[in-house]
């Protein structure tokens, strides 16, 4: 008998143009809280659906008490004790709670004796102190009572270890605080728990161990009692490249706001508060840089200053006027620029053509249009010269924007952003996704906006972009700006940790 | 054992593809329902050639097919107006009814007093905004609730008929005539309202088509030239788009959804108007106009001028039905065959977005074993 539950050993997934994994040593002791942290991308979730038999591994190996193990199927890792608890819940939503947790299960027999399942369910839910009435309907529950269910789910199929990823992030932090309790509770009967994560407060807290991964790799693992933040900070996001700070032609006119949002407030698509009081100022010919783990309010923020999303509280001004709450064309009209996340389904539309994309924030002008009808041969003419100007690589202005490849969408993107002659530009991740010249081109035109006076606002998860470019740096976390530094005072370890949610006094 | 074909994207979409898939998808649902005929021990040709005849090589069946393209047309514009919104409005049938409802009011109310043309235009205005109020309680359904429109609108069809019944068959309403001591029946509108009709080389063109021609124009002008096509063509594309560059999605839903609507409405009124002068409950429900319009949109391609070709096409293959019936040719047969054409139309899809190539490798394992 070992007292190793897992271990993974030289574990390597390669995906079509990117390797999620390259290498990673993985051990899990029994009875413990291992945490998995590290960035987005950092391969935590590709290493999770490979234990948990999603994904098959290309190189390396698994060993479960010490036996070789592969797993072929979510079923065969399951049955092998292996259960994860996914960030997105996979539940039926009309059904009840003792339902939920018995569907899926092949000892169900064909008729359900609910009265005993309800039984066993409450019997585990009192013994883990997860409060959740199992006739309860899913609809019903909150997202916390939700996840329990979840964890329900696994628990009663005699998982031994369990795999939360990203646990907290639906959470408020009562239902947090609950959840590390349960966690204590099943690591107490022996149970193992691997914990993913990028905030480090919570793996300080709730971990015995902690293993951190960045670039697919495997950076250490190390005892939490050994460790601090700080430390964990800098393994999480590296300190070895060094990077260049861009050279900028005009320097930015601090003081000459040109965007101004005071404590705007906004939901998120699920209702939940997602800006809390947010207060921005970009002025012209700067670059802030917006820096935080996805899912921090970075996306609300973008769209309430763009009009797509209505913001429950606070305001927006541009050169001092107002944009209309909620309304894109007012926000357009005022010249804001957006450069989405989701460029080819939100900043275009993917099956018309250059052209019509192109034209899909003027089309409303004299220009284009006159009585309500299009002009066609302008929209296309204009369609021929930006595609000139920016070097779009397409067959012609005709072709449906969703088979030109990455970089040329982001070309068509950001030619007809900028020609619509904003004074203020919100790029949100302006280069993800994109190979190192259509990198370079990306960055360049956003520099190059910049010293013609217009306002950046630029948001990214990618820390070296942003430390590389912005003349300033804010850093979101939870919904909270929680701290805004000039280029100078930001590095990386410091805005590192501020992203992990470490107080700004915590990183002097 | 692998199947010896294999489908493959197409990067592009020839333009000839518009026209050469229907009429591959006509061809197929024929030979399908060659099969059908034979297996009842029919000649498919000679039947085939007999719908023809009656559909379309004389002038007595070319105007009876015009008179059953005309509804057909509306309808199918109806229908192809919401799907290109991606608005799945199959209520053209009971938005028809409401139509011919509103006309019929009109016309029985100022039919005898006003001025011949003010009649006929009220009862189009009448049947467009009874079809198109209507279709708008689907819209705002949609938009408001995000309930799905093609359960709410197949359900008013059902609403939409029994009011129908009630006004001729159930009651003393402003519609049915008090003078029939026996069956039921619609009052009947003065002759002054009679909608004219036209002919060419003898083919009788009922009013109704050249509203329905008119109808087309627009609505193909509109959906390809203008600013609104243009966000009815974002929305439906990427609702996300639309919603970032500001579109009012729900207003534009609500709108497209009543224009839809209202299409089939002047469809009622033209039942009305052109050729039973009467709110005729029992007729308008005898033939499923609404139904086929679909079918119509369908072949079509959602293109509107495509749909007044293609409304002509089923129109004959209808009236050839009803001339044709008997014991040696089915009255399902025409409803079979309108089926056969909706699968196909909505299989040829496929082929606009795939190609089909041999497999290689299938067929080379194909040998080895």
């Amino acid at each position: 008998m070992t007292d190793i539950a897992v271990r993974m050993t030289g574990v390597v997934k390669r995906f079509p143009g990117v390797v999620a994994n390259d290498g990673v040593e993985f051990e899990l002791r029994k009875g413990e809280v291992h945490a998995l942290l590290g960035e987005n991308g950092a391969g935590k979730s590709t290493l999770s659906n490979i234990l948990t038999g999603l994904y098959r591994p290309d190189e390396g190996s698994i060993e479960l008490d010490g036996t070789p193990v592969v797993f072929n199927s979510p079923k065969a890792a399951l049955d092998a004790g292996i259960g994860m608890v996914h960030q997105h819940f996979r539940l039926v939503e009309p059904f009840t709670v003792a339902e939920n947790v018995v569907l899926g299960n092949p000892e169900t027999p064909f008729v359900i004796d609910t009265e005993s399942i309800v039984r066993r369910v409450t019997e585990l839910a009192q013994r883990y102190d997860m409060a959740v009435d199992p006739n309860a309907r899913i609809w019903q529950l909150s997202v916390g009572e939700q996840q329990r269910v979840e964890i329900l789910k696994v628990l009663y199929r005699g998982a031994q270890v369990l795999i939360l990823d990203e646990p907290t992030a639906v959470l408020t932090p009562i239902e947090a605080n609950a959840l590390f309790k349960t966690l204590r509770a099943m690591t107490a009967e022996g149970r193992t728990v691997i914990f993913i994560s990028h905030k480090l407060d919570e793996v300080m807290s709730v971990s015995d161990r902690i293993t951190v991964l960045r670039g697919g790799r495997t950076v250490g693992t190390v005892d939490t009692s050994n460790t601090n933040t700080r430390d964990l900070a800098a393994m999480m996001v590296g300190r070895s490249v060094d990077f260049q700070r861009v050279v900028r032609n005009s320097p930015a006119r601090i003081d000459d706001v040109v965007l101004q949002a005071t404590n705007l407030c906004g939901l998120d698509d699920r209702g939940r508060q997602a800006l809390h009081d947010v207060c921005l100022t970009v002025s012209r010919g700067e670059i802030v840089g917006i820096a935080g783990v996805a899912g921090n309010g970075q996306r609300e923020l973008a769209e309430v200053i763009a009009g797509m999303r209505q913001a429950t509280a606070g305001s927006v001004t541009i050169d001092g006027s107002a944009v209309s709450n909620g309304k894109a064309r007012s926000a357009i009209a005022g010249g804001i620029a957006h450069v989405p996340e989701d460029r080819l389904h939100t900043g275009l539309a993917a099956g018309h053509s250059v052209a019509e994309n192109m034209a899909l924030k003027s089309y409303r002008s004299p220009i284009l249009s006159r009585f309500g009808l299009l002009k066609r041969q302008v929209i296309t003419s204009q369609a021929v010269d930006l595609v000139d100007k920016y070097d779009v690589k397409t067959p012609g202005t005709d072709t449906p924007v969703r088979l030109l490849s990455g970089g040329n969408v982001q070309k068509v993107l950001l030619a007809r952003e900028f020609s619509t002659q904003p004074k203020v530009l919100i790029a949100a991740s302006p280069t993800r996704g994109l190979d190192v010249g259509a990198i370079e081109s990306v960055r360049a035109r956003l520099v190059e906006a910049a010293d013609n006076g217009v306002g950046v606002l630029l948001i990214s998860e990618d820390l070296e972009e942003i430390l590389s470019l912005a003349d300033r740096v804010a850093v979101m976390y939870e919904g909270h700006i929680v701290a805004v530094l000039p280029a100078s005072e930001a590095t990386r370890e410091n805005v590192g940790l501020l992203m992990g949610g470490a107080s700004l006094e915590a990183t002097r | 054992m692998k199947s010896p074909f294999r489908l493959e994207r197409r990067l592009e979409q020839p333009r000839w593809l518009n026209w050469a898939i229907p009429l591959l998808s006509l061809a197929a649902a024929l030979v399908v329902g060659a099969l059908v005929l034979l297996i009842t021990g029919k000649n498919p040709l000679d039947v085939y050639q007999r719908i023809f005849e009656r559909g379309f090589l004389s002038v007595r069946a070319l105007t009876g097919t015009l008179r059953t393209a005309t509804p057909l047309a509306f309808t199918g514009l109806c229908a192809a107006a919401a799907f290109r919104l991606g608005v799945i409005n199959i209520g053209g049938e009971g938005q028809l009814y409401v139509g011919a409802i509103g006309a019929s009011l009109v016309g029985l109310w100022m039919g005898d007093s006003y001025p011949v043309g003010i009649v006929i235009i009220a009862m189009v205005i009448f049947g467009a905004f009874f079809g198109g109020l209507y279709a708008t309680i689907v819209g705002v359904l949609r938009a408001q609730f995000n309930t799905n429109e093609i359960i709410t609108s197949l359900m008013l069809n059902y609403i939409a008929a029994i009011l129908l019944n009630y006004l001729i068959f159930n009651s003393f309403s402003y519609w049915r005539d008090p003078r029939t001591a026996g069956f039921p029946s619609g009052k009947p509108l003065e002759k002054r309202t009679y909608w004219p009709s036209y002919e060419i080389a003898g083919v009788g063109i009922p009013f109704g088509l050249i509203l329905a021609v008119a109808a087309g124009v627009f609505l193909w002008v509109l959906y390809r030239r203008s600013r609104f096509g243009f966000e009815v063509g974002i929305i439906a594309d990427s609702p996300r788009a639309a919603r970032y560059i500001g579109i009012r999605t729900k207003w534009t839903i609500i709108v497209v959804t009543a224009m839809s609507g209202a299409l089939a409405g002047i469809g009622g009124s033209s039942q009305v108007g052109d050729f039973a002068h009467y709110l005729d409950a029992k007729g308008l429900q005898l033939n499923n106009f609404g139904y086929t319009g679909i079918v119509v949109a369908a072949l079509a391609r959602l293109n509107p001028l495509g749909a007044l070709f293609v409304a002509v096409l089923l129109g004959g293959l209808t009236n050839a039905g009803y001339s044709l019936q008997g014991p040696d040719f089915p009255s399902g047969l025409v409803g079979t065959l309108q089926g056969l054409i909706l699968f196909t139309a909505v299989a040829g899809e496929i082929l606009m977005k795939y190609k089909i190539r041999p497999n290689r490798a299938a067929r080379k394992a194909a040998l080895a074993s």
